[in-house]
């Protein structure tokens, strides 16, 4: 940081390290410059002109974009000089842009729009004719209206340097000049729709958004992504009830602008007709339409039946559900059924790693410190496609603070690009190959460790011993794949974890074991499909399963209760760096209800004492008994994330590491929930692929 | 097959200095420029030290010729020598302005003498690359430097080890595509490096970050072309063939309404009122100078009054609100129509935008349309008055100076010929009495 300077902005005294750019400056104290084409962590333009103020012995008006704060600088912001100039630009301007307001999605959010109406003018002196040029759609997702483009060049730029795609071009020149997508007429990229958010006009408009309200009509609701790990917010613009829309506009979680596909667009299967809506159950052979009621009295029979004759319960706990209801689940399980096979499909070695850094501080990264390393070693995973914000973080790391970064995966990676060095190994050699690096690590300032399935078992604790013998300080990451994978890892549904990582006194089977066992008496399913790529062995079972859709494990149900998907629901989830944050519910899908609420309807019915089953309630039990969860509770009630703190102390292994595994989900497939996405299927890129050059 | 611009001898009153060979014949052949003090000046320079090559170009007095007139020593002396980074040599031979057209000349007659002034370059600031950037148009002169580049590697003054000084150079052409704004510096290595045209942020410039961030000379063609001239004859001749503060002699592109257009080779601080009468042979048909551009189309208009008294020189143009620019002269004479005069010059800044800045892209259709219709005679005085207007809003707001140079002359054409504007408008009027009323809006 250089030595501060004192400088003079409308008469105040100020003072800013010297070298920072004047509109930086300027913001922090509260002083507005305006701009269209500066936008933070992008390539500098000074484009738009928008942003001129008068600096005393400058021959003409500065751009404040591009001026760095010099000891004695005396600037103007609003001086007549400057009035006029931004009065002017803005009405050139508006010149070609066509007054679309009373038809364009961006009305109520627009950025020329709240220019104008600060600094314009009344009316235009323009009276030619305006250049007209057709709206055209590059993809489901992405509609471009030429005229209304004001070459601010934002998108350009974070499709570029942001997202690392460069999907998008500029054509023509002058006047004519248009933003144009990389095959011509259309787009072929991650569609993440991070250009149409980023866009301060209604050039770019969403596909699946348009012409169905106005923003002021949406309610907003703050919530976390429901796809992948890495706990994106995304806020959620609701109206009748029905969600229209995502995006994170306000910039406001740990996701900052960045959002995928998924995060933006993939919330339709909300309202997908397949919904599940009404308790099943099987009747003569054939699943049947049933009340709640009945379904959850004939459950709870059956449970108790089972617990009092001594049977063997197989309880299958699920990756999205949040902490609380894993948590009360394994509740459920231990102490009300007695039973400790507990589970759910595991697709990181978390327990390897929390074992290998057990009596070590300070040694988890979160999402932050992947924006800050000064290097970042990612091992075994195509982040792009399966983790695309912990990528965006590495990505905008080693191009603004040039961060080493290295990467030994199976096959190309969009990382390869900013890589110092990328090493293309078979996953069983992965650990054999990093080791080659040593000298190149061992002069980084400090090192992130982002590892995928490729490490586990007994791989974890070499992994952590060689990054130790480097001798500088290191963090890690153990990647897993949905959006509440470490809660249900942290919460316990394990079989011989508990809560926190706590040694059970009895272990269980594994769901491999479970599913396996002929002698199971009751399966109890909770947001998993597991059945999708394996059979229950035991034909006796009693099969009840809670899902949002009729999958293949809830086709060999007994009992199917509809369970609330993640957007309609509240509770707090678990990122894959251990962040915690809450979801809230947005909208409500009749017929269903959430986890938590058929747990603490069975609980009742089977007169267990289990506690309180509302989400505050055992969010409180969370804080006080499961360790490292002890998180305070401002930070999440107002939406920010509260990192976990490790376990401090040996955690065993888990019997079979090599049955942890991957689903391999790309940026267009998110297990079995994302085939009920209609967006996520329509984009020509989809299904995509791991690994592709 | 192509139009000379070079009459089959110099004027009298011209100085001869940059333009000694170009009748000579086959006089771009590198035997004739060897025959005629070729490559001697390279060879004396190489003698000198970096300092004390710069510092005679100092003293020459030399600014650059492209338009912006910057004393070329100064900027030599900007590149950071010992910086790890390579040094690189880039020629402006994008050749657009309006009016321009003579480092065309140059190169069609004498590319050798460019080809040594850029090896004097090199050895200032020990560059061993260089590219000469020409622009699309000037196909036929591609290949002309092409030729010209590869008998300087067959005879051994350019490569490795040239003539056995133990310094390597390469240079190559690079193509322009048809864009003005490629002339723009920084433009200009931007394209150079397979991007877009459009300028770079200023700072850093190119002698400390151009061509691939690397610390670079940018001179335009008649600029290298005049160094070989300076250190055959000394640094203080140069300067002395001029003026204070401006050395040495200007190749003048006289163009417009007078007898004898052509591209002269003028001293700087040469009276206008004597190049136009002897040096241009008079107005065409004994008409009266109504207005003339100086140096190129960006630059204010002069009415005849106010060019009959000045020099050709950067001071003294300067001083009279307008600019020596590149040398670029047109001859208005009474018969030129001002209106489409100004709307001529702002059809092509318009076309030429690259559409990087808000004022600049909008304001040049804008104006093209504005004058389109002003033109036709259909408009009001409000509209006059908005001329001059959105050309003041594009005035020093725009990222490069093409804003300035599409303003200027709008604005100075409008100011001083406003008269015009009025007699079309005056001309195209249609009373509104005895037409039936179509709408009432009153009810």
């Amino acid at each position: 940081m250089a030595d501060p300077v004192t400088f003079t902005v409308n008469g105040k005294s100020m003072q800013a390290p010297g070298g920072t750019l004047l509109i930086d400056a300027c913001k922090r104290a509260g002083v507005e410059i305006p701009a269209f084409c500066y936008y933070e962590g992008l390539a500098l333009q000074a484009a738009c002109r928008m942003c001129l103020v008068e600096v005393e012995k400058a021959p003409k008006l500065m751009a404040g974009c591009t001026l760095p704060v010099t000891e004695g600088m005396v600037v103007h912001t609003e001086s007549p000089a400057v009035v006029k100039a931004r009065k002017t630009t803005l009405e050139f301007l508006l010149t070609n842009h066509p007054l679309d307001c009373p038809v364009c999605d961006k009305g109520g959010e627009c950025e020329l729009q709240d220019m104008v109406f600060r600094y314009g003018a009344g009316d235009s002196r323009f009276t030619e004719i305006k250049h007209h040029v057709d709206e055209k759609q590059w993809s489901p997702v992405v509609y471009f209206d030429a005229p209304r483009c004001i070459l601010c060049y934002r998108c350009v730029r974070i499709c570029d340097e942001g997202l690392g795609v460069k999907a998008l071009g500029v054509t023509n020149r002058g006047a004519y000049s248009e933003i144009t997508p990389n095959l011509g007429d259309h787009l072929e990229c991650d569609e993440c729709g991070a250009c149409i958010d980023i866009c301060p006009v209604g050039a770019l408009t969403s596909g699946i958004y348009r012409y169905q309200t106005r923003p002021w009509e949406m309610e907003h609701v703050a919530t976390i992504c429901t796809h992948c790990s890495n706990g994106c917010k995304t806020t959620l613009g609701v109206k009748n009830d029905q969600i229209l829309r995502g995006n994170n506009r306000d910039r406001s979680g740990i996701n900052g602008e960045f959002l995928c596909i998924k995060g933006r667009y993939a919330f339709d299967f909300v309202e997908h007709a397949e919904r599940l809506q009404s308790p099943l159950m099987r009747v003569n052979g054939k699943l049947e339409e049933v009340s709640w009621s009945k379904a959850l009295s004939f459950v709870a029979q059956r449970f108790s039946e089972i617990k009092a004759a001594g049977g063997k319960f197989g309880v299958i706990g699920s990756e999205h559900t949040t902490n609380e209801e894993n948590y009360y689940l394994q509740k459920f399980a231990r102490q009300g059924l007695g039973t400790p096979h507990i589970d759910h499909r595991r697709s990181g070695d978390l327990p390897a790693l929390l074992d290998a850094l057990s009596s070590k501080q300070n040694t988890l990264a979160t999402t932050a410190d992947l924006y800050n390393a000064k290097g970042v070693l990612i091992i075994g995973s195509d982040l792009s496609q399966q983790h695309p914000f912990l990528a965006y973080q590495i990505r905008s790391d080693a191009r603004l603070h040039q961060a080493k970064v290295f990467t030994v995966t199976e096959g190309p990676v969009r990382e390869d690009k900013v890589a110092t060095k990328a090493i293309r190994a078979a996953a069983a050699d992965h650990l054999a190959t990093l080791k080659t690096l040593a000298d190149d690590l061992k002069s980084i300032g400090d090192l992130i460790v982002v590892f995928g399935d490729s490490i586990k078992g007994a791989a974890v604790a070499e992994l952590v011993a060689f990054i130790d013998s480097l001798g500088i300080p290191a963090k890690y990451v153990c990647l897993v794949d949905y959006s509440n994978s470490r809660g249900a890892s942290d919460m316990g549904l394990l079989p011989y974890l508990g809560p926190g990582y706590h040694v059970s006194q009895q272990p269980g089977m594994s769901m491999s074991e479970m599913l396996a066992d002929a002698a199971l008496d009751a399966l109890w399913v909770v947001g998993s499909n597991p059945l999708k790529n394996a059979t229950l062995a035991s034909p006796k079972a009693f099969v009840v399963v809670q899902d949002i859709f009729l999958s293949e494990t809830a086709q060999r149900a007994d009992v199917v209760l509809p369970a609330a998907s993640a957007y309609e629901k509240s509770g707090t989830v678990t990122n894959v760096c251990g962040e915690v944050q809450r979801i809230r519910k947005a909208v409500s899908v009749m017929g269903t209800k959430a986890d938590l609420d058929i747990f603490g309807l069975l609980a009742r019915a089977m007169r267990l004492e289990l506690g309180q089953a509302t989400p505050d309630k055992v969010l409180e039990e969370i804080r006080s008994t499961v360790h490292g969860y002890n998180v305070p509770l401002p930070v999440i009630a107002t939406g920010g994330a509260a990192m976990t703190a490790p376990v401090n102390g040996r955690v065993p292994a888990a019997a079979h590491p090599q049955a942890i595994q991957s689903a391999r989900d790309t940026l267009f497939t998110s297990g079995s929930l994302g085939r009920y996405s209609k967006t996520l299927n329509a984009v020509l890129e989809s299904p995509g692929g791991l690994y592709k050059p | 097959m192509y139009p000379s611009l070079l009459h089959d001898s110099p004027h009298p009153s011209e100085t001869v200095v940059l333009s000694k060979r170009y009748r000579l014949p086959n006089s771009r052949s590198i035997d004739t420029y060897l025959a005629n003090d070729g490559y001697k000046a390279f060879m004396r320079a190489s003698q000198m030290s970096p300092e004390q090559i710069i510092d005679e170009v100092k003293t020459s007095n030399l600014r650059g010729r492209g338009g912006a007139g910057f004393p070329t020593g100064m900027k030599w002396s900007f590149v950071p020598r010992t910086s790890p980074k390579p040094k690189y040599i880039v020629v402006n031979a994008d050749e657009s302005e309006p009016g321009t057209c003579k480092d065309r000349v140059i190169i069609q007659y004498d590319p050798h003498q460019l080809i040594e002034g850029i090896l004097i370059a090199a050895r200032a600031v020990d560059a061993h690359r260089g590219w000469i950037y020409i622009r699309g148009e000037y196909r036929y002169l591609i290949d002309i430097m092409d030729e010209a580049l590869a008998e300087a590697y067959a005879r051994g003054w350019l490569g490795k080890n040239i003539q056995g000084t133990g310094f390597d150079f390469e240079l190559s052409s690079h193509t322009g595509a048809g864009a003005y704004e490629c002339g723009e510096e920084s433009a200009l290595l931007e394209s150079l490096e397979g991007k877009r045209g459009v300028p770079r942020i200023r700072p850093p410039f190119p002698a400390v970050s151009g061509a691939f961030q690397a610390p670079t000379i940018l001179n335009n063609v008649e600029t290298f072309a005049a160094v070989p001239s300076i250190f055959l004859m000394g640094g203080q001749a140069w300067a002395d063939l001029g003026i204070p503060k401006a050395g040495g002699t200007k190749l003048t592109c006289l163009t417009g309404h007078v007898n004898r257009p052509g591209v002269h080779e003028l001293a700087l601080g040469f009276p206008v009122r004597k190049m136009i009468e002897d040096v241009g042979g008079g107005m065409r048909g004994g008409n009266k100078l109504k207005a003339m551009i100086p140096g190129g189309s960006s630059c204010p208009v002069l009415t005849g009054e106010e060019a009959w008294e000045l020099t050709m020189d950067y001071d003294s143009m300067a001083k009279a609100k307008t600019m020596l620019g590149s040398g670029g002269v047109v001859i208005m004479d009474e018969t030129t129509d001002m209106v489409k005069a100004c709307l001529r010059i702002i059809r092509f800044y318009q076309h030429e935008s690259c559409g990087w800045c808000i004022p600049c892209r909008e304001g040049t259709l804008w104006l093209k349309k504005l004058l389109t219709r002003l033109d036709e005679g259909v408009g009001s005085a409000k509209d006059i008055d908005l001329v001059g207007d959105l050309a003041d809003n594009m005035l020093g707001r725009t990222f490069c100076p093409l804003g300035d140079a599409a303003a200027l002359p709008t604005m100075s054409i409008v100011r001083k010929f406003r008269h015009e504007f009025e007699a079309k408008l005056a001309k195209k009027a249609v009373s509104m009495a005895g037409l039936p009323q179509l709408v009432s809006i009153n009810g």
